[in-house]
């Protein structure tokens, strides 16, 4: 069969994988049937179905890039204490599925001796950083996010594995202007401080109309370069969101001297309480300093520092900072509040005080 | 730097070996012993660290019979490092709400190994499964290897992308639709849309199970779709008088009472009392006392429109759509299907190329939307009317047809003198 089969090619279009058979035999039972659940430690979970059925989740944190050997270690312990079933979450947490109490402290075990990887991730703490691709494998980067993760989360590590936060802290973190990270209680973000540079010899002329089309804010315009047609940038119109690169490589918009990072505050997706809200800027200019990005990690923790002495339980980051006012933020952080905080977009006014409602 | 160098070959990346949280370079050196290209993408990302400088450029490769799911690379030191030289991802669909078998996890590191770099990413940032480091050969070859065990590729370029949701009913008592078995179903119905670029740009769904949004759909997706309820809250008696007798009082009012943002929720002698038509289901009371409150039975989903990252009109998101429908029997599916298939065709139809279902909504504006695709205006749409006169009537001009340009923003007119190059 082998023979002939080789040369015909694979079906296509076969859709998602059918997670039925992915699914651990306890929740093939109770789907649909959960009644609550209730915390045992960081990164332990106990899953309590309606019908008394009881499924223990333990959550460890992975660095999301993996070499097929280590993810055949997770196997290998998913085989001996989890009936062979496991899931990822949505942040590169890896969760075991545990329906013994018992199997509980021998995974745990297993999962730090073998693998290497922290139990938490639960509840009021950090969790896993959600990241790009940075220098391993994105064409546009400015920074490395791998790298700028692992250092982080080295520093970040004990509230990963503890639940000593007002409320659950979520970090992203992106590798140049289009984010791809998203929205976070904390967002580190590569920033760029000027127009592109536009490597005229090399510009891909079939593409040029896509260019200009793809700018925002209307600043590229077709322009003769020598005697080559080109593009080029107005630059009081430009904001530096790098568009234009992402269409076309020969608009550099990365800068290796200039490049900064900076940290936003105060995204949300929930929609409890006030609902989903957008992250704001809280510090730019730290610099982009591989390989361990210290400033980056301090200023993490200065923020945090701050957030767990004045923030109320259930508080998210942007939750308390609208309680406090951002003249408190900036007075509790030390972070300095700059002009270049103030909105010059498209919505700038709706971000402006338009009451006497001032704090001291 | 280089004496250095000659010890190791990645000093600056051996940083990362140290600190408690588990080191990808660890792993990835480890690697490398049996896989000479993980090696030199070590190499290169040393260079990187080194001069902060990017050494990808990227295209598109397609597998045979499909228009995406490929991120081609190509190294920039190929003439040095010859082994990334060609060092592309293949995308890969997740299963509904990233669950596994350990026989499926091994499945892919199998083909990983043989075709690949061995390298696997769980998961992108779209929720695929990533497959790094197959050249332009054996890209085909590990394509051909997963789809032959029933795998199938993701969605790339301005296409249907794959799909995403939380762990829902697997194991999640707040979830209030099948979140793993739509995802699936949605998928599948729209497969062909997933893996042939149709679309003026990129689409993404998102499912999560209530309104906590794991999935972060709201700002992270095209097409939200989020659990909920329309009737009662249900109250479990016997658990509130346990919460309030172990926390207090005062730890209800603090924690539970003050924050609810309609104000619709009561201490009552020590009883919980809910004014459910005021709830805007934002699931805070129940998540604090999960064991004693729960969504109420009458559930379904609100769907909404247009989230996205920062490109290029700066963030957005979704906004509500559909207020409230039912999300269990065939009829519905067959009418979310069709929603969907409305709205492609008039975003499809009046879309500028690069532009996001939530930047044409914000273009042709959201009533001229709802038209479009035939759905009734309803005041939950909005946060509240409009504040401005400026009402474009239709009755002596005519409808405004939505979206019937389809220019180009304007370039502007030379009112500077043209630049040498910076
Ligand atoms: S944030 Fe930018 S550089 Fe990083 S992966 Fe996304 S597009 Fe690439
Ligand atoms: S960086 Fe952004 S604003 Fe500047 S020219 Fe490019 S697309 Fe336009
Ligand atoms: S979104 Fe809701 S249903 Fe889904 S996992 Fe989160 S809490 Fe559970
Ligand atoms: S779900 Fe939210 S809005 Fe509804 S009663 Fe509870 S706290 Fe109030």
């Amino acid at each position: 069969m082998a023979a002939i089969e080789q040369k015909k090619m694979a079906p296509r279009d076969q859709g998602a994988p059918n997670y039925k058979e992915y699914l651990h035999p306890l929740m093939v039972k109770n789907y649909g049937k959960w009644k609550y659940h209730e915390k045992v430690k960081p990164g332990v979970i106990k899953r309590v179905a309606e019908g008394g059925d009881v499924l223990w989740v333990v959550r460890a944190g992975s660095p999301r890039t993996l070499s097929v050997d280590k993810v055949r270690g997770i196997c290998q312990i998913a085989d001996k204490f989890c009936k062979g079933f496991l899931r990822f979450t949505s942040r590169a947490n890896v969760e075991f599925f545990v329906d013994r109490l018992e199997d509980v402290e021998p995974l745990v075990r297993e999962v730090r001796d073998k693998l290497g990887f922290p139990i938490g991730g639960t509840g009021n703490g950090v969790t896993n950083i959600v990241h790009t691709q940075g220098w391993m494998h994105c064409n546009l980067p400015g920074t490395d996010a791998l790298g700028a993760v692992k250092a982080l989360m080295d520093e970040l590590y004990d509230e990963f594995t503890n639940e000593r936060l007002p409320a659950r802290v979520k970090i992203s973190l992106s590798c140049c202007s289009i984010n791809c990270g998203g929205q976070a209680d904390i967002a580190v973000n590569l920033q760029h401080h000027h127009p592109p540079k536009i490597n005229h010899n090399n510009m891909q002329i079939c593409e040029l109309p896509k260019v200009v089309a793809i700018c925002p804010v209307a600043a590229i315009r077709p322009a003769t370069v020598g005697s080559k047609n080109s593009l080029e940038v107005v630059e009081e119109k430009c904001m530096y969101c790098g568009a234009c690169h992402g269409q076309c490589p020969s608009m550099e918009i990365r800068d290796p001297d200039t490049d900064t990072l900076s940290l936003w505050v105060g995204g949300k997706s929930a929609n409890t309480r006030g609902g989903p809200s957008f992250m704001k800027l809280a510090l730019w200019g730290l610099p982009n300093n591989p390989p361990r990005w210290p400033e980056v990690g301090a200023a993490v923790k200065t923020l945090l520092r701050a957030y767990k002495d004045s923030a109320k339980e259930y508080e998210r980051m942007g939750e308390w900072i609208d309680r406090i006012g951002w003249k408190r933020f900036f007075d509790l952080t030390g972070f300095p509040f700059t002009k270049y905080h103030i909105d010059t977009y498209r919505f700038a006014r709706t971000t402006f005080n338009t009451s006497t409602q001032v704090k001291p | 730097m280089s004496e250095q160098k000659k010890k190791s070959g990645t000093p600056l990346l051996d940083e990362l070996e140290k600190g408690p949280w588990p080191s990808f370079v660890a792993d990835l050196k480890k690697l490398a012993e049996k896989k000479p290209a993980v090696g030199q993408l070590l190499e290169q990302m040393e260079q990187s660290y080194e001069t902060r400088v990017n050494y990808w450029t990227g295209t598109v490769l397609n597998l045979d019979g499909y228009g995406g799911g490929v991120i081609a690379r190509y190294s920039d030191l190929g003439k040095k490092l010859p082994e990334v030289a060609q060092f592309h991802t293949i995308r890969v669909i997740e299963p509904s709400g990233w669950m596994y078998s350990t026989a499926a996890l091994r499945e892919l590191c199998d083909i990983s190994e043989k075709h690949s770099s061995g390298i696997l990413q769980l998961h992108g940032m779209t929720g695929d499964i990533l497959m790094l480091g197959s050249d332009n050969k054996t890209t085909f070859e590990a394509g051909e290897a997963l789809m032959q065990k029933g795998w199938d590729i993701g969605g790339s370029g301005g296409a249907l992308r794959t799909l995403a949701c939380c762990v829902g009913p697997a194991y999640c008592e707040m979830s209030c639709f099948d979140t793993l078995e739509v995802t699936k179903r949605l998928t599948d119905h729209f497969i062909s849309y997933l893996h042939r670029p149709e679309l003026p740009y990129k689409f993404k769904f998102k499912l999560s199970g209530c309104p906590n949004d794991c999935a972060n759909s709201i700002q992270r997706s095209d097409m939200p779709i989020i659990g909920t309820w329309m009737d009662d809250i249900r109250i479990d008696k016997d658990e509130v008088a346990k919460f309030v007798a172990e926390h207090g009082e005062e730890y209800v009012v603090e924690n539970v009472i003050t924050r609810c943002p309609t104000k619709c929720i009561h201490l009552r002698k020590k009883e919980i009392v809910i004014e459910n038509a005021d709830c805007v289901r934002c699931m805070h009371c129940i998540n604090v006392m999960h064991k004693a409150l729960a969504p109420g039975k009458k559930r379904g989903v609100t769907i909404l429109l247009g989230g996205k990252r920062t490109l290029k009109i700066g963030d957005t998101m979704g906004s509500v759509m559909v207020p409230f429908m039912p999300l269990e029997t065939e009829e519905d599916m067959e009418r979310l299907f069709d929603l969907v298939g409305r709205i492609w065709e008039f975003w499809g139809e009046n879309g500028m190329e690069h532009e996001r279902v939530g930047e044409f909504i914000e273009r042709v504006g959201l009533a001229t939307f709802l038209e479009g695709v035939g759905l009734e205006p309803d005041p939950r749409m909005v946060r509240h009317p409009r504040t401005n006169p400026y009402i474009k009537f239709e009755e002596y001009t005519g409808p405004q047809i939505a979206g019937e340009p389809k220019v180009a923003p304007p370039v502007l007119d030379k009112e500077n003198e043209p630049r040498e190059s910076i």
